[in-house]
């Protein structure tokens, strides 16, 4: 139940990609036949991400992954248009490849608005368009947060980069395939995507660039992908993102009945243990977001108990990461640093089944109730030893 | 995390892991690193640790260094668990990650915090090294 960490490459996914990494290998560069074939097999696929997004092909690059998709809009609209302003509007809630990319800026004499959010990891349109400056060059704002699940108002916030004529990004990496999405209705100048979390391989995203949008290359080389982003592309995995693409939109609907029902049933069972918290929105979230904290524990002993019984999850205690920093998601959320250490992120994907909520319905509440009764935190009435 | 089979032996199997009822000392640290939080007893007799309980609010390493520490000064005098190193609780569970060596070290203290409280109780002088 990690799916917004990765998911797995869908059958039909690898059987388009197939014959691109065996027969097919043309460059797609190449003037001859089978560069040709390459070439048309990208074409196809970035017909596929434009359709998914209401956007036109020529609008549509690939890239690494999310990660370079996001550096690349933030630094490159950021250089591009220096000579207009230096000043940069973000949220405080962003993936870190977006927040690093910030502050890497912040060092290079860019200045950076960091928006607060509420308690449900809300942006506040009113506190966006104070924010901006005459020197306000990009807004970059999450469509949907990766832990949390929180979506933002990104078509309200779009309205007011237009009327101010402010380039606007979101990274949407979470949301293809949940959130239906349409750049031109959400006045969106870029977006940015990544294949992994819909069924499509690793390593392989893509960036919308509105057409006249003034942004700079972050790669430079070749002429690959109308000279904007240098390097022989990644056809396989080209063609694998246009075809999970063209799946996780075209199933949405779909989708998001069967995980809001599988959620909903995983919230309200894991509400019931006692003093267990609700993180994110209780509605405008993820159809497959499930973030809870269990309040006197700490969440890397949860994760491998929980790895024990064979389910796989995620959790924002600091002891679980490399920087021994709790998640800067919920701490911005006001969720306190040792309420923050209790947190688990389940994250469904199409192969979770009631049965999988069942059973962690099933081991959960045993799981919290060891930890608590070792934590010397809990108060005498939570636990039972 | 990769933790060897020891950590993981004593983190889902936890050794002495509680409290006691008119302990004889009590030690609770705070993690500067991360923010948990562990609890030593003990149940001294003329200057033997006859009897050790943990808490934990912690990773699996603090857990499994909790236990694993508890087990080691069971029985010993106050000095030779005065003496119990974070190295050795390490070494002990057959090594920790290094970014989870600071874990091992609210075991440590926790020891001599509790020490030092029995001490203090009995109106001794508490120990500095
Ligand atoms: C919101 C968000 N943005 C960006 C990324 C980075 O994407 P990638 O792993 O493709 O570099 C992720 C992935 O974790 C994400 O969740
Ligand atoms: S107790 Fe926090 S990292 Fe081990």
């Amino acid at each position: 139940m990690d799916n917004s960490a990765t998911t797995p490459v869908r059958k039909e996914v690898v059987e388009e990609m197939l014959p691109y990494l065996t027969e097919n290998f043309g460059n797609p560069s190449s003037i001859y036949d089978p560069g040709k074939i390459s070439k048309h097999a990208i074409e196809k696929a970035r017909k596929k991400v434009a359709d998914a997004i209401g956007a036109e092909e020529n609008e549509i690059y690939f890239t690494s992954g999310g990660t370079e998709s996001d550096n690349w809009a933030v630094k490159g609209i950021a250089f591009a248009n220096r000579h207009k302003g230096k000043h940069i509007i973000t949220s405080s809630i962003e993936h870190h490849a977006i927040l690093h990319a910030c502050s890497w800026l912040e060092g290079q004499g860019f200045e950076v608005t960091y928006l607060p959010v509420d308690r449900y990891g809300m942006v506040s349109p009113e506190e966006l368009e104070n924010a901006i400056r005459d020197d306000t060059i990009l807004i970059t704002v999450m469509l949907a947060n990766n832990e949390i699940g929180t979506i933002q108002p990104v078509e309200e916030i779009g309205k007011i980069a237009r009327e101010k004529r402010i380039y606007f990004h979101t990274d949407a990496v979470q949301a293809i395939g949940h959130v239906p999405i349409d750049v031109k209705k959400m006045n969106l100048d870029l977006l940015s995507l990544s294949g992994h979390k819909f069924g499509g391989p690793k390593g392989c995203g893509a960036l919308y660039i509105r057409k006249g949008t003034k942004i700079e290359a972050l790669l430079h080389g070749g002429a690959q992908e109308r000279k904007r982003r240098a390097g022989t592309e990644n056809v396989p995995s080209i063609v694998g993102l246009g075809k999970a693409i063209e799946l996780a939109t075209g199933e949405i609907e779909e989708t998001n009945k069967t995980l809001l029902e599988i959620r909903e049933r995983l919230i309200d069972g894991l509400l019931k243990i006692p003093k267990t918290h609700l993180n994110g929105h209780p509605t405008q979230r993820l159809a497959n977001n499930v973030n809870v904290t269990f309040e006197y524990i700490e969440g890397e002993s949860l994760l491998l108990l929980l790895n024990a019984k064979g389910i796989f999850a995620s959790t924002g205690s600091a002891c679980n990461s490399t920087s021994l920093e709790p998640s800067h998601v919920l701490t911005a959320c006001g969720v306190p640093h040792e309420i923050v250490h209790g947190s688990l992120r389940l994250s469904l994907g199409r192969m979770n089944t009631h049965e999988d909520v069942d059973r962690v319905l099933e081991v959960l509440p045993e799981i919290v109730q060891k930890l608590r009764n070792m934590s010397p935190l809990t108060p005498q009435e939570y636990r039972t030893f | 995390m990769d933790y060897s089979v020891k950590v993981m032996d004593h983190f889902s199997n936890p050794r002495n892991m509680g409290s006691i009822e008119n302990s004889d000392g009590i030690g609770e640290v705070g993690n500067a690193k991360c923010g948990d939080i562990m609890k030593i007893f003990l149940k001294v007799e003329e200057d033997r640790i006859v009897d050790v309980k943990f808490q934990t609010f912690g990773c699996g390493a603090a857990i499994a260094s909790s236990s694993m520490a508890t087990e080691l000064i069971k029985g010993k005098t106050l000095k030779e668990a005065w003496e119990l190193s974070n190295k050795a609780v390490a070494e002990a569970l057959d090594g920790l990650p290094p970014i989870k060596m600071h874990c091992s070290m609210l075991a440590e203290e926790a020891i001599h915090e509790a020490i030092n409280d029995y001490l203090r109780k009995k109106g001794l002088e508490p120990w500095t090294e």
